[in-house]
């Protein structure tokens, strides 16, 4: 087992307890729910697409630390991004945590791809990656399910 | 309304973890392993590992069905393991005593067979915010089916059942009461006679999920005077995919079957099909052989160690970790006054109790996080989710001191 002090880096921590854009977006174009059942953890993840472009991104719900630094850094980075980009990242990032064959992200995203770094520590605890990957989960079924009210479970 | 005695502060005399745990090979392959989730699945001794597998070398065969000699050696220690059952919960009769898979499969048989023939639109059935989802589901799954009301008994300030609004949820109606004897979620434990002369006034059935009760205190059916007890195997101790359903004769004699298929039949023809008197009737195809010997064992096991020591030793174990947990800065143990009995659910200011039991399994202290299948339960307490700590035989005050110093240690990386 790796040292724990690599899963919950500061960075983690500080996000998981002031985890940013945190709130219920007014009027969102998109909207999904994510519910782990293994836990109980919900989260809601509001959007705002303005074409294929992300131009709004909010949270809000309950989990671990990890869940909600993820949820929270998740949406630092999307703002502004693409759909095709944010499916990049999360492929991406997907592979990363699961141990599977990471793919090549293009240049443009590698800096926001470089700050879910420290997420990726859960590789080393299975029972903990679904938490750091159902806020993504939840926006995939945001934007796949085309408007309000997408349930996405982890299981 | 506290029931008992309260909690002992010093373990019970004689009664020696550290002997017992030398029973229990999965210690010595894992050393220095905390393990506090025996609520979900309790580790099993060498008797009742070296019981199953003695069990193939010896007498295996399929049962109630070959004239062979060794498949009448398997019927024996097959029904055997019933009569240890019988005896481990003082049943009148070892036919009172169906195999199924689990308390879950337990409930399920109760609910489809006897709910599914006695059950009316009107009735209604008292459940508890206790329950476990297996003691939930069932009932909503027959209720859609067939229209009766299923009515909630509250808990109160402590987290234990109100005993002055349970009996108010009772009437003329109410069929049947089907409660947890102690509670997964929090250890709490029912009042079970009060609430069975309760029921009984009132022309009430009373089952009860023992699950949480029987590795941990003497049961006795009888004497309880209760009309379902289901329990798991793997909870006392025994392998994991047997449990039991103790039913009182006249009942299970009156209920029909529920799965169909070899071994529950008298005659069949495609025109009419007699069935067997129980327990045979609710065993349809071959059972969990195996697992029944290794349940007889396990229940033997228990027995041996006896079970007045054993909740008394639980009772010391479960007051000194809340004792120790309380002391602990922004750590809440859930619930209060009542009789617990080896659960100790808690939260921690800060934390979610899923970054708790990584922490805590970094510390190899190996315990449950999350709503323990008891989802009403956790949302009536106002909790999410909870860590949960539960003992078993082989458990001492030297665990409760590890999980203590390992929450401690969680504490301070997340306030750093």
């Amino acid at each position: 087992m790796m040292d724990l002090r690599e899963l919950y880096q500061d960075i983690i921590l500080d996000h998981g307890r002031h985890p940013r854009n945190f709130y219920a977006m007014e009027r969102p174009s998109h909207l999904a729910h994510g519910h782990n059942p293994l836990c109980g953890d919900k989260i809601t993840i509001y959007l705002k697409l303005e074409g294929d472009r992300i131009v709004d991104v909010s949270f809000e719900g309950r989990g671990c630390a990890i869940s909600t630094a993820s949820a929270s850094l998740m949406t630092e980075i999307l703002k502004g991004r693409t759909v095709a980009e944010a499916e990049a990242l999360f492929k991406r990032f997907h592979a990363e945590v699961t141990g599977e064959e990471v793919p090549e992200v293009p240049a443009a995203l590698a800096e926001d791809s470089e700050r879910l770094e420290p997420l990726t520590g859960v590789k080393a605890y299975p029972a903990r990656v679904k938490c750091a990957t159902l806020a993504w989960h939840a926006l995939e079924a945001a934007i796949k399910g085309g408007g309000l009210g997408t349930t996405v479970k982890t299981e | 309304m506290s029931s008992g005695a309260p909690l002992r502060s010093a373990p019970a005399a004689g009664f020696d973890p550290r002997r017992i745990r030398r029973d229990f090979p999965i210690f010595e392959r894992n050393p220095g392993l905390v393990f506090l989730d025996t609520a979900a699945s309790a580790q099993k001794p060498a008797a009742v590992i070296d019981g199953v597998a003695e069990f193939y070398r010896t007498d295996y065969a399929n049962v109630h069905r070959g004239v062979y000699r060794l498949s009448a050696a398997s019927t024996a220690r097959y029904e055997d393991a019933r009569e240890r059952v019988r005896r481990f919960l003082n049943a009148a009769e070892a036919s009172e005593i169906v195999f199924v898979r689990g308390a879950t499969e337990a409930l399920n048989l109760v609910a489809y067979s006897w709910g599914g023939a006695f059950l009316k639109p009107d009735d209604e059935i008292v459940l508890s915010e206790l329950e476990h989802h297996s003691n939930i589901v069932p009932w909503q799954l027959l209720r859609d089916r067939i229209g009766f009301k299923i009515v909630v008994a509250p808990i109160d300030a402590t987290g234990g059942l109100d005993l002055r609004e349970f009996e108010k949820r009772l009437s003329p109606r109410t069929k049947l009461v089907s409660i947890t004897h102690v509670a997964n979620g929090t250890g709490h434990i029912v009042p079970v006679e009060t609430v069975i002369r309760l029921a009984h006034a009132k022309g009430a059935k009373v089952m009860l999920d023992g699950c949480q009760a029987v590795p941990r205190m003497p049961v006795d059916v009888r004497a309880l005077d209760v009309d379902f007890y289901v329990f798991s195997g793997h909870k006392v101790y025994g392998p994991s995919g047997i449990g039991a359903l103790y039913a009182k004769r006249a009942i299970l004699e009156a209920m029909p079957p529920w799965q169909g298929g070899g071994d529950m039949i008298l005659t069949v023809t495609f025109e009419k099909t007699t069935f067997q008197a129980p327990p045979s009737r609710f065993e349809a195809g071959t059972p969990d052989i195996s697992g029944a010997v290794g349940l007889g064992e396990a229940l033997d096991y228990v027995e041996g160690l006896g079970r007045e020591a054993i909740r008394d030793h639980e009772e010391a174990l479960t007051g000194y970790c809340v004792d120790k947990l309380a002391r602990l800065p922004g750590v809440h143990v859930v619930g209060a006054g009542q009789r617990r009995l080896g659960v100790v659910s808690f939260t921690v200011d800060g934390i979610h109790p899923h970054d708790l039991a990584t922490i805590l399994d970094s510390h190899k202290v190996a315990v449950r996080a999350g709503h323990h299948c008891a989802q009403p339960l956790m949302e009536r307490l106002g909790v999410h989710a909870t860590t949960r700590a539960s003992f078993g035989i082989y458990n001492d005050e030297a665990d409760v001191d590890a999980l203590a110093a390992a929450v401690k240690a969680a504490l301070e990386m997340f306030r750093r």
